[in-house]
């Protein structure tokens, strides 16, 4: 059936991104927490999560390009994004954000800007696949509704 | 985000428990809410410290346990919980990414109760409710010990015949812990249908009352204090030893963590350590003028200013103006204290002033360079003026944030948490009828600053009625210069 297919398709997907790191536990606690009342709950939780964290990187971007570096400062802003990653389970975006507060911690101007390009592919990767997924989610989705048994 | 009153609760306990929780994380914030409704919590969320602690001073008795993230922009988390614990004394779990043993201490430190790693899982969240039933135990006790010691006073004053006293006394304790047991089940039961009994039984301790307490605490020396010299000395009946043990220890604490302040020295200098560790005068002093910005009805210290006719010399303009002037105040007054207090004091009084001027949290309108003219000012006027300053924060005025921009060029503690809520020391001093047996000891600190400039007597008088006479100073000199305040900072 077409529709088994696309399930098929978006649990592949979603496990790849598992097994290269892209996810962790975490978002499967999310998808836990979807329920009928909240029944597009991870997807809402992710917009959430992009939309913010794109601020916060911009708020890092500018703060890179302050002269003199202020390191600590630098460091608080990359931890609020490491903060919110941990929301959704962005595990390599976590990672980046680690290493790069590690820059900060030793006033390594040139490791914090190699990172901080780093994080940035990370987070666009990541955003791209994300809502790959949640397209075809959507497609599979009402179907299963559908095939639920009605309460 | 509406929160029904405890009496509408019909579910068993822990079913309805109604968590606040406060996140500057967005994505956080609606995953917290989501894993709390499904514990069955009723939750309240909240983006904003301020905004936090505005809505549980409005209503003090709709949460019963308060989660908040430690990292935010408008207030460091610790801070937040300090206040919460001190004004509220309601419950506050910490919450952060990161898990070092020396944050997770500082949490403990500034009295949280639990302190969760992110991500946070929904089992952690379905236990917090343990934190409520604790407190609602350890008040219970409060309370039990109350009836019993106050029966024991009322038997032992009546009794003329010192060994009837103490027949009485042991029969007494029998009898009330009878019937206190009696007593107890029902408001065990009570209190979890309805938390807010529990809370009206507490001790508060009022302006006047801590006044009490800390005249007897200078009087019998502080060296030689002990709870129930206090006690005696307050003459306050109904209070308790307990009561009056538990006053002095956070007394106590928040005098060693101004002394620390203190010794740590200049303004920029050493603030940022000092800060980050040892803040807790800047939150003590926090919240009170929290209190007085946010909330002057509900607030007992506005209601304090009021009766000391401050509100209807002062509009909220100009409360604004003095907030900015109080900060600018406690930096220029320094100098003035340093001169003026008693040495034990005046390093306190040091110290918590010191607290104020780096703080990114001010809320002042004023720009930096208006500062310097305040503060110049400031030393020519009495020292009665800081208190006044403090107890005109009715508003928290969001506009004036530019002093903020202004001090960022200036070290700060701890770049995470950057954000002091300095605004609240000044008030804090006079904040006593709240839970805050810190404020409270700042207040203690800054009576001398303001009668030295009255009177020649270095001992304390009591807050209101110096309060009051620097009132009256500054109502009658002051209108004029709040003009000239008002115009510096706009």
């Amino acid at each position: 059936m077409e529709y088994s297919n696309l399930r098929r398709q978006a649990a592949y997907m979603k496990k790849s991104l598992f097994d290269q790191g892209y996810l962790d536990e975490q978002f499967y606690q999310l998808e836990e927490l979807q329920d009928d009342v909240s029944p597009n709950f991870v997807e809402e939780v992710v917009t959430l999560f992009f939309r913010d964290s794109a601020r916060l990187i911009s708020n890092i971007e500018q703060a890179l390009d302050k002269c003199p570096q202020e390191f600590s400062k630098l460091n608080a802003f990359v931890h609020q994004l490491k903060g919110s990653t941990s929301s959704i389970g962005a595990s390599r975006l976590k990672n980046e954000c680690t290493r790069f507060r590690d820059y900060c911690d030793e006033e390594n101007l040139e490791g914090c800007l190699k990172s901080f390009q780093k994080l940035k592919r990370e987070h666009a990767v990541l955003r791209q696949k994300l809502e790959s997924y949640f397209q075809l989610l959507r497609q599979v989705g009402p179907v299963e509704k559908a095939t639920r048994p009605s309460m | 985000m509406a929160n029904p009153s405890a009496s509408t609760r019909t579910e068993a306990f822990p079913v309805g428990l109604r968590v606040l929780v406060v996140d500057d994380d967005p994505t956080w914030l609606k995953i917290l809410e989501k894993m709390l409704r499904k514990c069955s919590y009723e939750v309240t969320t909240c983006g904003l410290a301020r905004d936090a602690l505005e809505m549980l001073r409005e209503r003090k008795d709709h949460f019963d346990i308060v989660i908040s993230d430690v990292n935010m922009p408008d207030m460091d988390g610790f801070k937040l919980l300090e206040h919460v614990g001190l004004e509220m004394d309601l419950p506050v779990i910490m919450m952060s990414i990161d898990g070092e043993t020396s944050r997770v201490m500082k949490g403990v430190q500034h009295g949280a109760c639990d302190y969760l790693l992110k991500p946070v899982r929904m089992k952690e969240l379905r236990n917090i409710w343990q934190h409520v039933y604790r407190k609602k135990m350890h008040e219970v006790k409060e309370i039990e010990g109350h009836y019993i010691n106050e029966n024991i006073q009322i038997m032992k004053n009546g009794s003329d015949d010192f060994e009837d006293r103490h027949l009485f006394s042991g029969a007494d304790i029998n009898y009330v812990r009878k019937r206190k047991d009696g007593d107890n089940q029902e408001h065990s039961d009570q209190e979890f249908s309805d938390p807010a009994t529990v809370k009206k039984a507490r001790v508060i301790w009022s302006v006047d009352l801590h006044q009490k307490f800390v005249n007897a605490v200078n009087q019998i020396g502080f060296d030689k204090v002990g709870p129930k010299k206090i006690l005696d000395l307050m003459n306050v009946p109904g209070l308790t030893r307990e009561n009056v043990a538990s006053h002095l220890q956070k007394y106590r604490l928040y005098l060693r963590r101004l002394q620390k302040q203190n010794e740590g020295g200049t303004f920029s200098g050493n603030m940022h350590s000092d800060f980050s560790c040892e803040d807790v005068t800047g939150n003590f002093d926090m919240h009170s003028s929290t209190q007085m910005q946010q909330n002057g009805a509900s607030s007992k210290y506005t209601f304090t200013a009021q009766k000391i006719q401050a509100q209807e010399m002062f509009s909220d303009a100009r409360a604004d103006d003095f907030k900015s002037i109080s900060s600018l105040q406690v930096t220029g007054s320094k100098q003035a204290l340093v001169c003026d207090i008693p040495d034990s004091q005046k390093v306190i009084s040091v110290s918590r002033l010191g607290v104020l001027l780096p703080s990114k949290d001010m809320m002042l309108g004023a720009g930096k360079k208006s500062l310097e003219p305040a503060i110049s000012r400031q030393q020519s006027w009495s020292g009665g003026i800081p208190v006044m300053q403090f107890m005109q924060y009715p508003k928290h005025d969001h506009e004036r944030c530019s002093l903020l921009e202004d001090y960022s060029c200036l070290p700060k503690p701890d770049q995470e948490h950057q954000v002091l809520y300095h605004l609240d020391t000044p008030p804090s001093v006079i904040s006593l009828t709240c839970n805050t047996e810190n404020d409270m000891s700042g207040l203690s600190e800054f009576k001398p600053v303001h009668t030295n400039h009255r009177s020649s007597h270095t001992k304390t008088a009591s807050p209101l009625s110096c309060m009051t006479d620097t009132l009256s100073v500054q109502v009658d000199s002051g209108s004029s210069n709040t003009q000239d305040y008002g115009v510096a900072f706009e």
